[in-house]
C-alpha cells in the first residue's frame, strides 16, 4: 500500500471496531511508520506498539473512544 | 479537529488525485473535510450509469459528450499523449498499488468527507442533478462554500 492508504485503510477499519478492541497494521510505505501513530494519538486513540521487523512495521493500535 | 476545505476546480487526474489524496489523509486524521467541486472537476462527479431526465440542448449535449463521465475518464494533465499517458500512468499505479481516483472518492465518502457541487457550473454546462454519482451531498451556491472556507482551518484551490 502507497500513500495515503494506511492510513486510510487504517481509519476505516476503525470506525467500524468496537470500543476496547485492537488493532494490527502491517505496511511498508516508510512515511507511515510515522504518520499512522501520529494521526491515531490525535484522534484520542491509544497506540500500544510500533515495530518494525524484515522491513515491515507492526503497529498495534487500541480503540480507546 | 481541524477543518479543510478543498476547492476542486480541475477535471484532470493528477490534479484530482492531489484533491482526493489530501483529502483522504485528512479525514483519516479525523479532520472534517469539505470538497467544493466546480467548473472542470464538476464532471468527475458524474455517473456513467445515470441518464439525464430532461431533454438537453445542443450545446449542452456537447458538454456531456466532450468531458469526462466520472472519475474513471478524467484524463493527465500533462502527458497525456492522446490517452497513451494516461493509460501508462494507470498501469504504473497500479503495478505501485496506487489506489484509483474511483477508489479514492469512495473512501473519502465512506470517512464523511462531504462533496458539494457548484450549480453555476451545472448551470453552464448543463448538467442535471440526476445525473451525479450518490457521493454527492448537496448542489449550492459560492456562499456555502465561503460559509465553509470560513471556519476552516486549511483552505486548498486545486
Amino acid at each position: 500500500m502507497s500513500c495515503p492508504q494506511p492510513l486510510v485503510e487504517t481509519q476505516k477499519k476503525l470506525r467500524k471496531m468496537e470500543i476496547g478492541k485492537t488493532l494490527e497494521v502491517i505496511g511498508d510505505h516508510g512515511p507511515s511508520k510515522k504518520e499512522v501513530p501520529e494521526a491515531m494519538t490525535k484522534q484520542g486513540q491509544q497506540v500500544v506498539s510500533i515495530e518494525e521487523k524484515d522491513g515491515l512495521w507492526h503497529i498495534i493500535i487500541k480503540k480507546v473512544k | 479537529m481541524p477543518k479543510l476545505s478543498i476547492v476542486m476546480f480541475s477535471g484532470d487526474m493528477d490534479k484530482a488525485m492531489a484533491s482526493m489524496i489530501i483529502a483522504n489523509g485528512a479525514a483519516a486524521s479525523g479532520w472534517d473535510v469539505t470538497i467544493f467541486t466546480t467548473f472542470w472537476g464538476t464532471a468527475l462527479f458524474r455517473d456513467p450509469n445515470k441518464k439525464a431526465p430532461k431533454p438537453k440542448d445542443t450545446m449542452s449535449k456537447m458538454f456531456g459528450m466532450m468531458l469526462p463521465n466520472g472519475p474513471d475518464e478524467a484524463k493527465l494533465s500533462k502527458m497525456n499523449m492522446l490517452g497513451l499517458g494516461t493509460r501508462m500512468m494507470k498501469n504504473r499505479m497500479s503495478a505501485k498499488k496506487v489506489r484509483t481516483l474511483r477508489g479514492m472518492m469512495e473512501d473519502a465518502k465512506e470517512l464523511g468527507v462531504r462533496f458539494l457541487v457548484c450549480d453555476l457550473t451545472m448551470n453552464i454546462m448543463g448538467i442535471q442533478r440526476e445525473e451525479f454519482s450518490d457521493i454527492v451531498d448537496d448542489f449550492v451556491g459560492v456562499g456555502t462554500y465561503l460559509g465553509e472556507a470560513e471556519n476552516a482551518d486549511v483552505n486548498l484551490f486545486i
